[in-house]
């Protein structure tokens, strides 16, 4: 059960040809596909496991939920949200209700990796068929579609889609060193970070906890190896201890010799904080950091300026939401309406709007979104996309527990040789 | 038959609590020792994830990660044992002796004990802010730089340094501590008035009046709660999850490792192995402690 | 070691006065000592109170030892509406488990300290070492079993009720422990032995003669109950979710999101904490009786 890109190309042509999930290799025969449900919906009531409970999200949701009772009048929505979601007993009781055959109709999980204990303990279906009737590879990046893709059958249906290699820059401070508005490559970025700190800035980059630095080693990553030869790294192939891995690691390390020193248990705010107020000038940080500067009262363009970490222009570094279909579910028919939502233009819409987001359909126009989601959907038309480490797109759980034990020693030890050895024990434990 | 009319229905009374007892402490340990016993696959690659039987603990033992863990736990644990004593006794010491505002004061010093550790570790994760000097530091970095004493600053749990647990004990301290003065003032307040007027009648300096008359008698205190605070250090898990996050290396300990291992890494085997460990550590020092106060208390009643 | 009835009625809060009250050197050397550990103690607090009171723009890790410039209480009253369920939901938790706990406490304790059967004392110290046990060892199995009897007809163990059978459960030893210290002092056994006499049952003498004079033990064992099942966060942890738990765990949803809002946190830190601090303000004379049960822990 390996999310291999190059397999999944191939499967993922078979699957548009084919077209129902009749045909996939381990698709199960659901008692209702999506184009053949009754309009106005399936009937009954559809529980929904999410971990929107709180802020933006928790006004998305509701979005939907209100959506969802226009189109299927004749379906309940049961809101089943559990705030976090990282809490255990949500994840236990989430996990015993997958074993003990009582699953929710539906519940959302990161897309990608992430959602391959799901796969591999079987407790999740295909969902071909809805992903089809949505649109398919016409209304979804095709990328994007052959990184949800594990052996042949996508799992999930994309809600919305974040970006992880943003760097959020203080466009004063740039000036005021003759830094470059946006640095061609890592290298020049160092060159311009060098300028800033003779200039008086202590420290040009600022960083939060572990996971974040977690997030800046993958776009550092994605820079130095390329979308390819970074996608690559999460297959059998992959190799952590190549000379490219080695260049990014150095890379990183001399990124760190620039950055504010963090706790490993910061937040993300602090270190967005530090460029508002001039401390930093720049941050790596998933796009939902407008939100800050938003509060801040910071004008996009004037006050923040904004550009894929250097090395990575071109390239989409995405975290996503899905919701699944569970083995099991008692309202099959109920839950693809649901996802038949979650995928529609209509609900992306209402949903990302709200979340300050953006949808994963490529059809969505962007007229009413803010400036800067309507830079990051124009850029998620065009980009490559690559998965995200820190979020699950790209690795397991257990995977990305390893890796953030190994950043987080590092953070420390700034040993660039034990990074690699630790980098290369977590993908031999790990790679499927 | 006599006789069992007369214990009879007090073994009745209590065998809710019994079987509760059993089942919820020592039915559960059971259970767990089974679990961490078992031999797991991954379900995709059928490679081997836990091999079984005792191997499952060598494992955990042999591994760095592990044993960086119990370090960390052995240098958090000295130093938090260590310093809630030494405040909780010396704070005793001056409260004990009568001053002005003494319940204010007791007050005041209990008063960390009232909030948990979730509540605390919040404030604590910004207070321990390891980035220095005038530009970055925050925290208690920041407060030293602004009262003109930055020798003071430290990168606290976040160092690259082997003690580094050290600062971590430093929240804990601060919320233990008042606890420990208060066992010590209740220990010193039961010490009758006339023992210390004898001392002081034959000559005895203050030194010696603690020293050979009133520390030799709140010594069982001060067993009971170097107990109490080496079995609280041992599970501590609140404190650390909200201070480092769920998943920092720099401040593992086994209780945090234990999550990482039951979550992220779904593997209940191993955690079910690290809190026998625990449970081991924990019981080596208790159980010999429990036989001790059997002893002396049957030895006290004859 | 162990609690008398002297230690839980006398308790030591007026200060016996020995010494001299002159005020010497010494004693102001003494006080101003106990003033400085007092503001460092202080310090957390400090932090907590002024950022309780930001507005959102004013919160900054840089700025967080200066006063507001902006006087807001919207933290505060964010954090109570957000708190307020999860409030009333320890508040339950932590008086059902105290009550519930110290019931079956007196009632062991009891028989422990007057009616002991064979077996009692190892029976007891099994009890004793089921109070130290790192609750890391049973939790596991524990979230398993509970998890089981809730798919299994019990659905509404759940929650708050799964939490107060858990702190029921487990805060039997101490309150075992206590109340035997207690009435192994406080009531006489000849007192008891009179009364079987006269032919009254083993319940009889307890509701008629223990249980009356058993009032400090009660204070101490609800005391005590009532502060750790409201402070606990591991068992909220593995055994509720944010949406049914307690409000340590509310509180940690609260302070982990992924945007922060710090003056609400702060604010939720003090009003999570409000309850215990009240208990401690209102029933502190009986609390440090309440720690030196403790100490037997």
């Amino acid at each position: 059960m390996r999310a291999q890109p190059l397999v999944a190309v191939a499967f993922a042509a078979a699957l548009t040809l084919v077209g129902c999930s009749s045909g996939a290799p381990t698709a199960s025969q659901s008692p209702s596909a999506a184009t053949s449900a009754p309009a106005g919906g399936a009937g009954g009531d559809v529980g929904v496991f999410t971990w929107w409970a709180d802020g933006s999200e928790k006004v998305g949701l509701e979005a939907l939920e209100k959506l969802f009772k226009e189109k299927y009048p004749n379906d309940t929505f049961v809101n089943l949200a559990v705030a976090g979601g990282a809490g255990s007993n949500a994840k236990a009781k989430l996990a015993a209700d997958l074993q003990n055959g009582n699953p929710p109709d539906s519940f959302q999980g990161h897309a990608g990796a992430e959602l391959q204990d799901y796969i591999r303990a079987d407790q999740i279906e295909p969902v071909n068929d809805v992903i089809d009737a949505l649109g398919g590879a016409s209304v979804f990046p095709k990328n994007l579609l052959d990184l949800l893709t594990v052996q042949g059958n996508i799992y999930s249906v994309p809600s919305n889609i974040h970006r992880a290699n943003v760097v959020w820059a203080n466009p004063d401070v740039l000036k005021k060193a003759g830094a470059s508005a946006e640095p061609a490559d890592i290298d020049a970025w160092l060159a311009d970070m060098q300028k800033l700190k003779d200039a008086g800035v202590a420290t040009p980059l600022s960083v939060g906890g572990t996971w974040t630095q977690l997030q800046l080693f993958e776009t550092v990553l994605i820079a130095d190896l390329g979308v390819d030869g970074y996608t690559q790294l999460f297959t059998a192939q992959g190799d952590w201890g190549s000379g490219g891995v080695k260049k990014a690691v150095a890379h990183y390390a001399k990124l760190l010799s620039y950055a504010n020193t963090a706790s490993d248990g910061d937040d993300w705010p602090g270190a967005t904080d530090a460029v508002i107020n001039g401390k930093a000038a720049y941050n790596v940080m998933g796009d939902w950091a407008v939100a800050q500067f938003t509060l801040k009262n910071k004008k996009d363009g004037v006050d923040y300026t904004y550009f894929p970490v250097p090395g990575t222009k071109g390239v989409f570094d995405f975290l996503a939401d899905s919701f699944t279909l569970p083995k099991g579910a008692k309202n099959p028919g109920g839950a693809k309406d649901w996802l038949s939502l979650i995928g529609s233009p209509e609900g992306q819409k209402a949903f990302n709007l709200a979340k300050g987001s953006i949808p994963a359909r490529t059809d969505v126009p962007s007229d009413d979104f803010p400036a800067y989601q309507k830079t990051a959907m124009a850029s998620f038309k065009s980009d490559k996309i690559a998965p995200s480490i820190a979020h699950g797109a790209a690795v397991s759980q257990a995977w990305n527990s390893d890796m953030s034990t190994a950043i987080s020693k590092f953070y420390r030890s700034k040993d660039q040789a034990t990074l690699v050895t630790d980098l290369v024990a977590a993908a031999k434990k790990n790679a499927v | 038959m006599r006789r069992l009319r007369t214990w009879g229905p007090g073994l009745l009374l209590v065998s809710p609590s019994i079987i509760l007892v059993g089942i919820f402490v020592y039915g559960l340990i059971g259970l767990n020792v089974q679990t961490s016993l078992a031999e797991t696959r991954d379900r995709i690659t059928n490679r081997i994830t836990n091999p079984g039987g005792v191997a499952n603990y060598l494992n955990l033992l042999g591994d760095d990660r592990y044993q960086h863990a119990l370090w960390n736990l052995l240098v958090l644990t000295v130093v938090f044992m260590v310093g809630t004593m030494l405040f909780g006794l010396l704070w005793a010491v001056l409260l004990e002796r009568g001053v002005t505002g003494e319940g204010a004061f007791r007050s005041i010093y209990l008063f960390p004990m009232a909030i948990s550790f979730v509540a605390a570790g919040v404030a604590w994760r910004w207070l321990l802010s390891p980035a220095q000097g005038p530009d970055q530091a925050i925290g208690l970095n920041q407060l030293f730089l602004k009262l003109g004493m930055p020798w003071l600053q430290s990168s606290w749990w976040s160092s690259d340094s082997s003690f580094n647990m050290a600062a971590m004990a430093i929240p804990a301290i601060w919320q233990l501590s008042g606890y420990i003065m208060a066992l010590f003032l209740a220990g010193f307040r039961g010490i009758s008035d006339d023992q210390r007027e004898a001392a002081r009648v034959d000559g005895a300096s203050e030194w010696q009046l603690y020293r050979y008359v009133l520390f030799p008698q709140v010594s069982p205190v001060a067993l009971s709660a170097l107990i109490i605070l080496g079995h609280m250090s041992m599970k501590m898990f609140d404190l650390i999850y909200s201070i480092a996050g769920a998943n920092s290396y720099t401040a593992e300990v086994p209780a945090t490792f234990m999550w990482i291992q039951l979550f992220p890494q779904s593997n209940p085997t191993g955690a079910a192995a690290n809190a026998t460990v625990i449970l081991a550590i924990v019981a080596i020092v208790v159980i010999p402690y429990l036989i001790y106060t059997n002893h002396t208390e049957k030895d006290g009643r004859a | 070691m162990t609690i008398t009835a002297d230690t839980l009625t006398a308790s030591p809060v007026s200060a016996p006065r020995h010494g001299r009250r002159r005020i010497t050197p010494m004693k102001t050397v003494q006080f101003l000592l106990l003033l400085a550990f007092a503001c460092a103690v202080l310090i957390p607090l400090y932090v907590v109170l002024v950022t309780s009171f930001k507005g959102g723009a004013d919160v900054s890790a840089a700025t967080a030892w200066d006063l507001p410039h902006i006087f807001s209480t919207e933290g505060w009253s964010s954090a109570i509406t957000r708190l307020a369920p999860a409030l009333g939901r320890s508040l339950v938790l932590a008086i059902s488990a105290a009550v519930l706990s110290s019931i079956l406490g007196s009632l062991n304790g009891y028989v422990f300290a007057k009616w002991k059967f064979p077996g009692a004392d190892i029976v007891f110290t099994a009890f004793l070492f089921g109070m130290f046990i790192p609750y890391q060892a049973v939790m596991i199995p524990l979230q398993k079993m509970l998890l089981e009897i809730q798919t299994h007809g019990f659905a509404w163990i759940d929650g708050i009720p799964k939490l107060i059978l858990v702190h029921t459960i487990y805060g039997i030893p101490i309150c075992t422990l206590i109340f035997r210290n207690y009435y192994a002092t406080a009531v006489p056994t000849e007192i008891l032995e009179a009364a079987r006499v006269d032919g009254a049952g083993m319940l009889r003498v307890y509701w008629s003669i223990v249980l009356p004079v058993s009032i400090p033990g009660f204070v101490v064992t609800l005391i005590w109950q009532f502060t750790s099942a409201w402070n606990d966060f591991l068992f909220a942890l593995f055994l509720t979710s944010p949406r049914n738990g307690p409000v340590t765990y509310a509180l940690q949803e609260l302070a982990g999101g992924q945007n922060p809002d710090y003056p609400s946190i702060m604010a939720g830190v003090l009003v999570a904490s409000l309850p215990t601090l009240l208990v401690y303000i209102a029933l502190g004379r009986y609390f440090i009786s309440g720690l030196m049960s403790g100490s037997v822990k």
